[in-house]
């Protein structure tokens, strides 16, 4: 599957490429852009529908004002331009996920325009120019069930949900982002990790990735070094991870290098990433359709208020980069392992964690460690898992009081998260504080030196090093509830 | 054909609330005068006989129980099948539909039933609303009450036809550029495109949505203005809808006085092409205004002369977007689904068979116009026009109250005689174009039989936005002094004429 494909190096000595980023929001308003349904991921296939989302004949759209508010919020924070008026347009093409064979989206009228974003990368400040934010609607989804492509054209069938049918989503488009050089996808995966970051703070999307509400179309071209007309470009899609973003476009950067200099042409087209690592061809835009835009005729245009928006301005909240900056020197973390919070979409929780009590150090640990794990393991994101940010400094307070170790903590989260209650009751319930009596650590320790004499032999001999296995067995017979440490101090102390 | 059928909505309305009449015996005697008369004149599309007695019945037992019912309740009612309405097939005339039962009822249909109006059924139509003849209806032509061979107008002719031939006292009707005023014209009865915005689209499906206007049919311009009153009002389904308060048209109607309004004759609508006979009939409606009190004057709109052009750019783009989802993949008609075809096959065969030729037309025409390249040539330059057309309007408007002109150059054509040619067929509407184009009101109200060929003929009235009681005013007042002059209503000389005798059965002659 992989094409011919260019030394990165040698691209970057060769090429300077351009990148673009099409940038699709799902919004997590209560119901649908243009229609009163629930806006839910997960229902069951076509029950969040209605005749306006179904596009039956006769239905008409009406905008979701909410919506509207998301939008102009999302402008603001992008430093956009709100339009004091603008219009809804039909992008007509035909598609069976698609209820009325056209879009409503907007076109030549955006709600808001030219904003700019900036971004640090390893260092470098890159500003990201942004031409527009725009309001559309999503299509439904389909499944393409039998065939090898898991495409449209060779499935023995498709199933189509209208479920997502009328979503309200926000398509935010920069503007083509020279100068990044070797950066180029780190600047890409930079900025849509920037968005989402925005996103989540601003409280208009659930921005995850993996199910669609944060979607990014990545464009990019090469021209030769020293020049400065843009080359063909493609547009890759499916591309649903941070890491793919970087990977995708390294990938057609690598590519697009390895047919120019061979002399080709590149074809400007869609691609497909795929997570194998390569992309593959999609529509060409040669054969691409004319959409037909026009001014949709079944909305009036959307005219906010200046006072409005000067109100909704004053809701945005602090930006995540400002706020990024201000905790990392706070907490006093590298960067690097302030990047992997941001990344693991953890900082609120930390900070809340923090907040709670907690030391940063002890809440990063718990939360990219140990939660992120029970995370992963259930398919939900950090903060869907049943135990609050107070609780987990509840659980970190109990390993600072020594009522617990580090061992013990976790499976005293366990309980949290089975909701058997607050994290000193699952302490009670499981009968899981460690052994602090040192008589009876002193008995456990008798019985181990005498079920292992060799080794507490070597031990008196001065190996101290052997005491691990005399620690172990101590440890196993107190069922892990008992301090190492002390335990050591004592098996010492007995052997001496 | 009962005596109650000639009767009014308006008094049929009064006879029932008297407890004279029931809603069962008036629907009875439709459906019976339906049965009897529509295998001539093909009104109707669906007639659900049952429904209809049923909801008549509930209206007599409201009705009994002392409940305060609406001017019209009982009263039947035939829909243009453009409007849904759950339990019944809504079709629009064309057979890509054919089979759908929608689920849920337009706004105007919900407003009719709770107004307690009884619906007998649905009328044809031209497929989507696209003609001037119903001959180009999917399902087959209506004819035209006054002679079988001619066309009862078009894309309303099956609602115009029912109230013509008394199988209903009410239609309803939806007006893109004309659809209720031509065929109101060229059978006798009167038809009115409210002010756009006025009357909810929602539920109505759609042909050119910046120009789609339902509105009322009837027989006399009373009833017309009952029914507008019940269909009239702000939707929250619908964005375009005004949320304004609306004139009292009934009241303008009762009052149906003229004197001292200013009535300007739109110079631009009339001479070379207009049929000798509908001039005359025009000309002698102006005297009777004139009689009446109303000052006659004379404006000119020159942009009227681009709104034909401009109007087949603007309506067939919007087209060929609103009738895209008719793709076979939801509902109705759905061909070469053999699971071998591909999902653009099955689309392709679908609407291929599926779309009449006007209807691919419009699809083509309007697909062009807003190809890239092209639509600001051609959209754009139309959208122009409408601006043009709309400050012409507002400008005439500074000089008179109402405007007029003939509703349609010619009477009932014959059927067949303009289905080759399309530019023919489209200069029917060639004076109510102009109206959905800027979104203000019209009205059309017979004027008399033209000499030259014995059919009926068609006065339109034209008002500003919003202004739509002033088309009730002049409407009822020429009705009134025209019924005097004619000894009766142009109607009533159909049924006692030779050429209507098929509308009345042999003992009641």
């Amino acid at each position: 599957m992989s094409a011919e494909l260019m030394d990165f190096a040698e691209a970057m000595e060769l090429f300077d490429p351009v990148l673009g980023l099409e940038v699709h929001v799902e919004l997590n308003t209560a119901t649908k852009m243009f229609c009163g349904c629930a806006n839910q991921f997960g229902s069951e296939p076509n029950s969040n529908t209605c005749p306006v989302c179904l596009g039956l004949p006769g239905s008409l759209p009406v905008v979701n004002g909410k919506a509207i508010e998301s939008a102009i919020r999302i402008g603001l924070a992008l430093g956009c331009t709100i339009a004091e008026s603008c219009r809804f347009a039909r992008k007509n093409y035909f598609y069976p996920d698609m209820t009325k064979d056209f879009q409503t989206s907007q076109y030549d009228e955006p709600i808001a325009a030219e904003g700019l974003v900036e971004l640090e990368v390893d260092g470098e400040v890159f500003a990201i120019e942004i031409e527009r934010a725009h309001m559309e609607e999503d299509a439904g989804k389909l499944v393409h069930v039998g065939g090898a492509s898991g495409r449209i054209g060779d499935a023995e069938y498709s199933l189509v949900d209208y479920n997502r049918a009328g979503t309200p989503l926000i398509e935010i488009v920069t503007k083509p982002i020279t100068g990044t050089g070797a950066k180029a996808a780190a600047v890409g995966r930079a900025y849509v990790s920037y968005l989402r970051d925005l996103m989540r703070a601003l409280g208009v999307s659930d921005v995850r990735m993996e199910q669609g509400s944060l979607r990014c179309d990545a464009n990019i071209s090469l021209m030769p070094k020293g020049t400065t007309t843009f080359g063909l470009r493609t547009e890759t899609k499916n591309v649903n991870s941070l890491r793919s973003i970087e990977n995708a476009l390294t990938y057609e950067i690598r590519r697009q290098a390895a047919v120019l200099a061979a002399g080709g042409k590149v074809t400007q087209e869609t691609r497909h990433w795929h997570e194998e690592g390569y992309t593959t061809p999609g529509r060409s835009k040669e054969e691409a359709e004319d959409y037909r835009y026009f001014p949709e005729p079944d909305l009036v245009p959307v005219a906010p208020n200046h006072a409005w928006v000067e109100e909704l301005r004053g809701t945005l909240p602090e930006p995540p980069a400002v706020k990024g900056k201000r905790l990392q020197q706070a907490w006093g973390f590298a960067a690097q392992e302030f990047a992997d919070i941001v990344n693991s979409g953890s900082l609120d929780l930390i900070e809340a964690t923090v907040t709670a009590g907690a030391s940063p150090a002890a809440a990063r640990k718990w939360w990219l460690t140990e939660l992120a794990r029970r995370a992963n393991e259930t398919g939900v994101e950090l903060a869907e898992l049943p135990i609050s940010p107070a609780q987990v400094a509840a659980v970190q307070a109990l390993v600072d009081a020594g009522t617990v170790n580090d061992k013990l903590a976790r499976q005293v989260i366990d309980g949290v998260l089975a909701g058997e209650g607050e994290p000193a009751e699952v302490v009670v319930a499981r009968n899981l504080a460690v052994v602090s009596d040192d008589s009876a650590l002193t008995e456990a320790v008798d019985r181990a030196i005498a079920a292992y004499p060799d080794v507490a032999a070597k031990i008196r001999e001065g190996k101290v090093q052997a005491a691990g296995a005399l620690i172990g067995a101590v440890m196993k017979d107190l069922r892990g509830q008992a301090d190492a440490a002390r335990v050591r101090e004592l098996i010492v102390d007995r052997l001496s | 054909m009962s005596e109650i059928l000639q009767e009014s909505a308006a008094q049929l309305g009064a006879r029932l609330t008297a407890g004279e009449l029931s809603s069962v015996e008036l629907t009875t005697a439709c459906l019976d005068q339906i049965e009897r008369v529509d295998p001539r004149v093909r009104a109707f599309l669906y007639v659900d006989a049952e429904r209809a007695l049923s909801s008549a019945a509930g209206v007599d037992q409201r009705r009994a129980a002392g409940a305060e019912l609406g001017p019209l309740a009982g009263v039947p009612l035939a829909m243009k099948d453009i409007f849904t309405m759950t339990g019944a097939p809504t079709t629009c005339g064309s057979r890509i539909l054919e089979g759908w039962i929608p689920p849920y009822n337009s706004t105007i249909t919900q407003r009719v039933l709770d107004a307690g109006i009884v619906v007998l059924g649905k009328t044809n139509m031209d497929e989507f609303a696209m003609g001037s003849s119903t001959e180009n209806s999917g399902f087959f032509a209506t004819h035209n009450p006054w002679d079988n061979d001619r066309i009862p107008g078009g894309s309303g002719g099956g609602s115009a036809a029912a109230l013509a031939s008394f199988e209903a006292p009410l239609a309803l009707g939806t007006d893109t550029g004309g659809s209720i005023r031509q065929p109101a014209s060229v059978t006798g009865t009167v038809g009115v495109k409210p002010t756009y915005g006025t009357t909810s689209r929602y539920g109505v499906v759609a042909m050119a949505s910046s120009l789609d206007t339902p509105g009322p049919c009837a027989r006399e311009v009373g009833d017309a203005a009952l029914l507008h009153q019940v269909m009239a009002g702000w939707d929250r389904r619908d964005s375009t809808s005004i949320n304004a308060a609306m004139p009292d048209v009934v009241a303008a109607a009762q009052a149906a006085d003229v004197r001292g309004m200013k009535i300007a004759v739109v110079r631009e609508l009339g001479g070379e092409g207009y049929q000798p006979g509908v001039q005359q009939r025009f000309a002698e409606a102006l005297e009777v205004l004139s009689e009446l009190g109303a000052v006659i004057t004379e404006v000119s709109c020159p942009s009227f002369d681009y709104a034909l052009g401009a109007y087949y750019l603007i309506m067939p783009s919007e087209v060929s977007s609103n009738l895209a989802r008719f793709d076979a993949m939801r509902y109705g008609l759905r061909l070469g689904d053999d699971g071998v075809n591909s999902v653009e096959d099955v689309m392709n065969l679908t609407r291929g068979s599926g779309f009449g030729a006007e209807a691919k037309r419009r699809i083509i025409l309007g697909t062009y116009a807003l190809s890239a390249g092209y639509y600001d040539a051609y959209y754009g330059s139309a959208q122009k026009v409408r601006t043009l057309i709309t400050r012409d309007f507002e400008a005439a408007f500074t000089q008179a109250d109402v405007l007029v002109s003939p509703t349609t150059p010619t009477t009932a054509f014959r059927l067949g005689e303009r289905v080759d040619d399309p530019l023919a067929m489209y200069k029917a509407d060639l004076c109510t174009i102009p109206s959905n184009l800027a979104g203000n009101c019209a009205m059309s109200v017979p004027s008399g039989l033209s000499p030259d060929d014995g059919l009926p003929t068609g006065f339109q009235i034209m008002a500003p936005a919003l202004a739509d009681d002033r088309l009730y005013r002049v409407g009822a007042a020429l009705e009134a002094a025209l019924k005097d002059r004619w000894g009766q209503p142009l109607l009533q000389g159909l049924a006692s004429s030779d050429a209507g005798s098929y509308l009345v059965s042999e003992g009641e002659r």
